[in-house]
Order: structure tokens, then sequence, then C-alpha cells
């Protein structure tokens, strides 16, 4: 949420951007720099991204990581984590485990199942039920994801078409890496998407609870690009880059 | 009688590794000396119905010994290790969930107590769980002539008259678990606080460069 942050309490954050943080530091309003004629006294208002909770007019960190910045306002802690936590709009893997009235339960990773109804697939009515068994892996986002209520997924966007999800074919993998990972896959020109390019045509899924489905030609290559996301989770860029040189090469 | 406290607080070499084991969600091991823990954190995760709290996370912990089954000084280690955790960690963002924290005592050579809190706290962080504070665990014992050592070792605490385990957090210094054995007068006890935050201070510096190191591949 948004947090109105004094300019004073603005500089402070902006020096420690980029550096390790831990649970507890605290960004503190200092009273005495408002009171000052050449600065304007408007407060500036800073959004507090995930890791970062407003107590009062203070900024405190929960999570350890780096402290991140996206100017203009956007401040958030950039953490390594491994268990996923339900949020609105994201898009997730999920594996059906039971259906039962109107709806599907879905485990997505979480802390319980998600539901599915029936209706919320591209075309579906009360007479045309999408074709989806129990053991399938769905393709869904987040209609309804917070701390009180229990989570809701959905195949269709706002108005009403699939754009990409919706039940996966058969054949692929399912493998599990760290959230870290599954950021650096889908960030907009990712330095591990470009190197898998040039390794074999394959398909892939990504979703943020940490699941990734892969496919591609044969069963031998699918086995290595999962290998190869399963080990490129804890190394450096010039490791990956090697290691995906000697697989290229045909070593491996 | 007079105590004498230690002008530069002394302890052990300390060791720490986080994200060590594969299943848990955060894991990290503590070595204090020849004391050494894991700990293992699994969470927020699905919890039992006769367990769920309506508005709060369900902390368990386990603690196992290093021989034998979980006895009664087990269940005491684990009611201190949760009151500590269940005031550190943010349980109000995660209702009707449940974390575990399992604890495994690889080798006991004193200071058994603080040794498990300290894993706990690196486990808690390398899980990435919100917290509102750090804690740490520190140890002292009063020899029987009087002196305040800190950190001792389990020859220490056999030869100690008392024995004192203190959970500070790292916001404010205060003391936010305390478990005590032997006898000792109310000075005593205010000195041995004292100086345990004294201790606190190099104990919370080196979780902020074990941190440093974990993310210094990202940063």
């Amino acid at each position: 949420g948004g947090a109105v942050v004094h300019t004073s309490m603005f500089a402070v954050l902006k020096e420690k951007v980029g550096q390790v943080v831990v649970p507890g530091d605290e960004f503190c309003f200092d009273a005495e720099n408002t009171i000052s004629l050449s600065e304007s006294a408007k407060p500036d208002r800073a959004v507090c991204g995930p890791g970062l909770r407003r107590t009062g007019d203070r900024l405190v960190v929960m999570k350890s990581g780096v402290l991140r910045h996206k100017p203009p306002l956007t401040f958030w802690i950039e953490s390594q984590q491994k268990r996923y936590v339900a949020t609105k709009g994201e898009t997730v893997i999920g594996i059906v485990t039971a259906r039962g009235g109107d709806i599907f339960r879905v485990d997505f990773g979480g802390s319980e199942l998600a539901s599915l109804s029936y209706l919320a697939f591209e075309g579906a009515t009360k007479r045309n039920r999408p074709n989806v068994q129990v053991g399938d892996l769905v393709f869904a986002q987040f209609l309804i994801a917070n701390k009180d209520m229990e989570p809701e997924l959905v195949c269709i966007d706002g108005s009403g078409r699939a754009n990409g999800m919706g039940v996966f074919g058969p054949g692929g993998l399912l493998i599990k890496v760290s959230l870290g990972l599954v950021r650096r896959l889908l960030a907009p020109k990712s330095d591990i998407r470009s190197d898998l390019e040039q390794l074999f045509p394959c398909e892939l899924v990504v979703g943020m609870n940490g699941r990734v489905w892969v496919r591609a030609s044969s069963v031998q290559q699918t086995l290595i690009v999962a290998n190869l996301l399963q080990s490129c989770d804890t190394m450096t860029t010039q490791q990956r880059q090697q290691l995906f040189k000697k697989v290229q090469q045909g070593a491996l | 009688m007079e105590v004498s406290a230690p002008l530069n607080v002394s302890l052990r070499e300390f060791g720490c590794e986080q994200s060590l084991l594969s299943r848990p969600d955060g894991s990290a091991s503590f070595v204090q000396g020849d004391s050494s823990v894991m700990a293992g954190v699994y969470g927020p995760a699905e919890v039992k119905v006769s367990k769920e709290i309506y508005d709060r996370a369900t902390l368990e912990v386990l603690v196992q010994p290093k021989v034998g089954l979980p006895s009664v000084r087990e269940r005491s280690q684990e009611q201190c290790l949760r009151e500590t955790c269940e005031a550190a960690l943010l349980l109000a963002l995660h209702p009707r969930s449940s974390l575990t924290l399992v604890l495994q005592v690889l080798h006991d050579d004193g200071s058994l107590l603080s040794c498990c809190l300290n894993a706990a706290c690196m486990a808690l962080m390398d899980a990435g769980l919100p917290m509102s504070c750090l804690f740490c665990g520190v140890t002292c014992a009063i020899s029987a002539d009087g002196q305040i050592i800190t950190d001792p070792t389990a020859a220490q605490e056999k030869d100690s008259r008392a024995l004192m385990t203190f959970a500070i957090d790292s916001r404010e210094r205060k003391v936010m678990m305390s478990s005590t054995k032997g006898s000792f007068s109310v000075g005593e006890l205010q000195q041995c606080v004292a100086v345990s935050q004294r201790a606190s201070e190099k104990v919370f510096q080196f979780y902020r460069d074990s941190v440093r190191r974990r993310h210094s591949k990202s940063l």
C-alpha cells in the first residue's frame, strides 16, 4: 500500500538501496528536518512493496534481503524464498486434487487449496463443461487471494478470454524451483531465457508459485532442460553460462 | 556477594550456514564453539482444523536431542523457543496456517538453549517469514567464585552456581525470554542482563554479515 513519507525519510531510504537489510531495520522520521525553509514541506508518497511495512510514520523491514528501488517512488525487498504465498493477479500452475459441486479444488503449494469454478474457463457454460480431470495441471490466475479468505482461481481474464490460461496438454514435466529463479525467468530481458532459447526448442510455462512446466521434442531433451533449470538456481551468471556451453557441445 | 562483570564480553567462535537442507522452506545451522544445532522451518502450510487459530498462524516447535527420544527437558526448551518466536514473528499475516520449526542438536558443549535460539532465528530469516525484529540467545554462568562467564562450555556450566539464558531482541535490546537455573541475587541478575545485552551486539553483527554474504551473489 501507499505510505506518506516525508522527504527526509526518502533521502535515508535511497541511501540504503542496493544494500542488504534485516528484519527490524527502521527508516525513521527525523522531526528536525521538516522545519527547513529551503525544502518544500510537501510530503512524498512512497509505495511499499513486498517485505516492507508501515507502522505509524516509520517504514519497517519484515524480511531479510536487498533493498531495491524503482523510480520514482517504489521500494521493495528482494528476498530468496521457496514457499509461495497467494497474491491477487499472479498466474500459477496448480494441480487439480478434487472435483465437487460446481468447483475444482486446486493445489498451488500454499497453505490451503484454492477453488476453481467450472464456469471460469473460456467458452464454458452449464451444459458445456470443461474437460478437466483430477490430477490435471491448470494455468490460472488468482481472482481472490488475501490472508482472510479462501483463495479463488480463474482461467479467464477480465474480458472472458483464456489469454494462455487453462488446462495443460499431455506430456511435459513439472519441476519445482525457488521463487527467485521464477522472477528471473519472467523478467523482461531475461538472461536465462535467452540462453535456453539457443539450446533446444522447448515449451516453457512459468508459474509464479515456483512451478515450471517444460516440454521439448524428446524425453531426453525435456529432462536436460529440467535439470538445467533446477541447477542454475544457485549458480552465478558465469557458472551458468559455462554449464550451458558444456551442454551445447554435447558433453552431458 | 560481589560479582565481577567482565569488561569485554568474550564469546566463542561463531559459525553459521543457511539454506543447507533442500526439503524445508528455510534451514540454518549454528555453531558456537563446539555446540552445534541445525534448524529447519516449514511454512506457511496447511494446518489441522483442531489446531488452527482464526486470526494468526499456529507455531509448532520440535527439539530433537542428539541421543534418545525427546523428554521433559526438550519440552521446556520448546516452550522457551516458541514464546520467543511468537513474539518476533508477525503471525497475524498468515491466519489459519501452520509454521513448524524443527531443531536437531548435533553436539552439546554448553549454551545449548542460546545456540538453539540463534539457529531458529537464522532459519526463520532464511524461510522468508515476516518478522518484526531479530532475536539472539546469550547464556551467562556465575561461577563459584563470583565471575560472570558468557557463553560457557559444558565444563564451566557444571562448575557454576547459577546458569541463565536470555533471548534479546534486535530493536531495543530488551529481554524477550529468560530461563534461569541455580541461586543468585537480584543484583547479579541485573548484571548478567547487562552483560548479555552487550554480547548480543556481536551476535547481531554476525547475523548481518552472514545475510550479506548469502545475498552477495545477487548484489
